[in-house]
């Protein structure tokens, strides 16, 4: 047994500071993220979803440049983003879309002015790789608290207003009805989407974040139709990702060919696209059988 | 500004603008804006995968942006397109990253791959990317009216016997096309933007298909060319003004609309 888990898990694994923070970290952000992210495959905002995490390259490369943590600029940029695209017209459907991609296109306009300032004037060469496909080994202690923070704050929101989110998600027509202040919900889902996505940002990279906020949902909605269920499965897939990515990451030190470490961020999303693929597969069998 | 060295940027710019303000009509009346970021930017894994086996760009980028394309289609036939895309794009991103983490070249090589290069075009790129930026071209003409008729009724489409399924299919490997063409010179982040803003912002001005696709390679070419000027003169990269001019093409077709309305 000892034998088995000695091959499974290279030594040191568990003992190690760096390892110990990103196994904390990543599960706060993967669990913040799967419960929100169900909501986002829902409202089929994965698109908006996809755009704050990539505008918050801006954001991240930005805070190099005046010397803050990444953290608060991957926040700062996906809330304003987020507030731009409920101005420019996220809460149509049609044309909602074209408006997020316009928003995008802007901002990673200047994500590419500011990484490219980063690594020409403040001598952060290493800024454009960090900040795009993140590095959840050489987190900074200090993010934690912070991190934590956000993670309650985005879950509170989903809590908080879970029936009306969930109704207005899956029937806007009946939520009006009902009276819920269905936009008012919409922004208020908005922010805590900007600050899940701003936690992946972290942790897996500000190109791959969605992986983290849509997969989990996906996977977990394609095998339960019960909102409370899938919440919880995608928490326990995106958990399952995260963790067994950041130990293949760690065992992956000594493979070939470069015997530098594979990308933590290659192996989270891979094993989250394998869930979602399992989770369609095994879905479509119960309803067809 | 128009020196020897220069001469097959400002070629290829020209190519890159009107292969992407045309294509950009279709997935602006589509509405899918989504998969027009997702394969090129996608496709930079193509890129990596080309700089890691010592193979050409335009080779890893052609194979990757059709895979890419092919995925998001049989992906997204069942169950939730949007998912669908956003899962391939960013496995894509994520082969991309594992790539650049086996090759020793970091830092400018993906930057200029994502955020574009003046000068990354070479004498050899040249034909052949005329030659695919022409097929390009030529797909769409053969697409155009069933793209048309889909795009507009859906209903009436089907009715003729126009597969749905088969256009939207045509159309990624359109769009696929036409990220090969354009990603050396744009970069894989902007490329969408190119495609967006342009025929988002002639679309506000007329609502005939012919005259707003005329418009949107126009402002694509205004685009591509101030940005090129721009990018040459101060030395940012070409992508921030790639997305700063289509922004501002779609606040003109937005602000036309809106002092149309008023008058």
């Amino acid at each position: 047994m000892a034998g088995v888990l000695h091959t499974l898990v290279e030594p040191g694994f568990f003992s190690d500071s760096a390892v110990q923070l990103a196994l904390v970290v990543g599960g706060v952000v993967a669990l913040v993220a799967a419960a929100v992210g169900v909501f986002t495959v829902l409202r089929g905002q994965a698109f908006a979803g996809d755009a704050l995490g990539h505008m918050g390259a801006a954001g991240g490369s930005s805070a190099y440049l005046i010397g803050l943590a990444p953290l608060w600029g991957f926040v700062a940029v996906a809330l304003a983003a987020a507030g731009l695209m409920e101005m420019v017209g996220i809460q149509r459907a049609r044309g909602r879309d074209l408006a997020t991609g316009i928003v995008l296109g802007a901002g990673l306009g200047l994500a590419a002015l500011f990484l490219y300032l980063d690594t020409t004037h403040s001598g952060t060469a290493g800024a454009t790789g960090t900040i795009l496909v993140g590095s959840i080994f050489t987190l900074d202690p200090a993010i934690l608290p912070a991190a934590l923070a956000l993670g309650a704050i985005a879950l509170i929101i989903v809590i908080a207003l879970f029936r009306p989110l969930l109704l207005s998600s899956i029937s806007p027509e009946l939520a009006v009805a009902r009276g819920i202040p269905v936009r008012a919900v919409g922004i208020l889902y908005l922010i805590a989407m900007a600050v899940a996505v701003a936690l992946c940002a972290v942790t897996i990279g500000a190109i791959l974040s969605t992986a983290l906020l849509i997969g989990p949902g996906a996977a977990a909605l394609a095998l339960t139709n019960r909102p409370g269920r899938a919440v919880a499965l995608a928490g326990v897939i995106g958990l399952a990702a995260t963790w067994l990515g950041v130990l293949l990451a760690y065992d992956s030190y000594y493979w070939p060919p470069l015997h530098h470490g594979w990308p933590v961020s290659f192996f989270v999303v891979a094993l989250v696209l394998i869930a979602y693929l399992g989770a369609r597969a095994g879905g479509r069998r119960r309803v067809g059988g | 500004m128009f020196s020897a060295f220069m001469v097959n940027a400002w070629i290829v710019a020209t190519i890159v603008a009107v292969v992407g303000g045309a294509v950009g009509f279709f997935v602006v009346l589509r509405g899918s804006a989504f998969v027009a970021h997702a394969v090129p930017n996608g496709s930079f894994a193509g890129a990596a995968a080309a700089a890691l086996v010592g193979i050409s760009t335009l080779v890893g980028l052609g194979v990757f942006a059709l895979g890419g394309a092919l995925g998001i289609g049989l992906l997204g036939r069942r169950g939730r397109p949007e998912v669908a895309t956003a899962l391939t794009l960013v496995f894509m991103l994520a082969l991309g990253a594992l790539f650049l983490g086996f090759t020793t070249e970091y830092g400018p090589e993906i930057y200029s791959l994502l955020f574009g290069e003046v000068l990354g075009v070479s004498s050899a790129a040249l034909a052949p990317t005329a030659g695919l930026a022409a097929a390009t071209l030529a797909g769409l003409a053969l697409l155009y009216r069933p793209l048309l008729f889909s795009s507009v009724l859906p209903e009436s489409g089907r009715a003729r016997g126009v597969s749905a399924f088969g256009i939207e299919l045509c159309f990624l490997m359109v769009v696929a096309a036409a990220t090969t063409v354009t990603v050396p010179v744009v970069g894989t982040a902007l490329i969408f933007s190119l495609m967006i803003g342009p025929a988002a912002g002639a679309r506000a001005f007329t609502a005939r298909p012919h005259l707003a696709l005329a418009l949107s390679m126009a402002f694509a070419l205004v685009t591509v060319w101030a940005a090129i000027a721009l990018s040459y003169e101060s030395g940012w990269p070409v992508g921030f003004f790639v997305g700063a001019g289509s922004a501002a093409a779609y606040v003109c077709g937005r602000g036309w609309t809106l002092a149309r309305r008023r008058v």
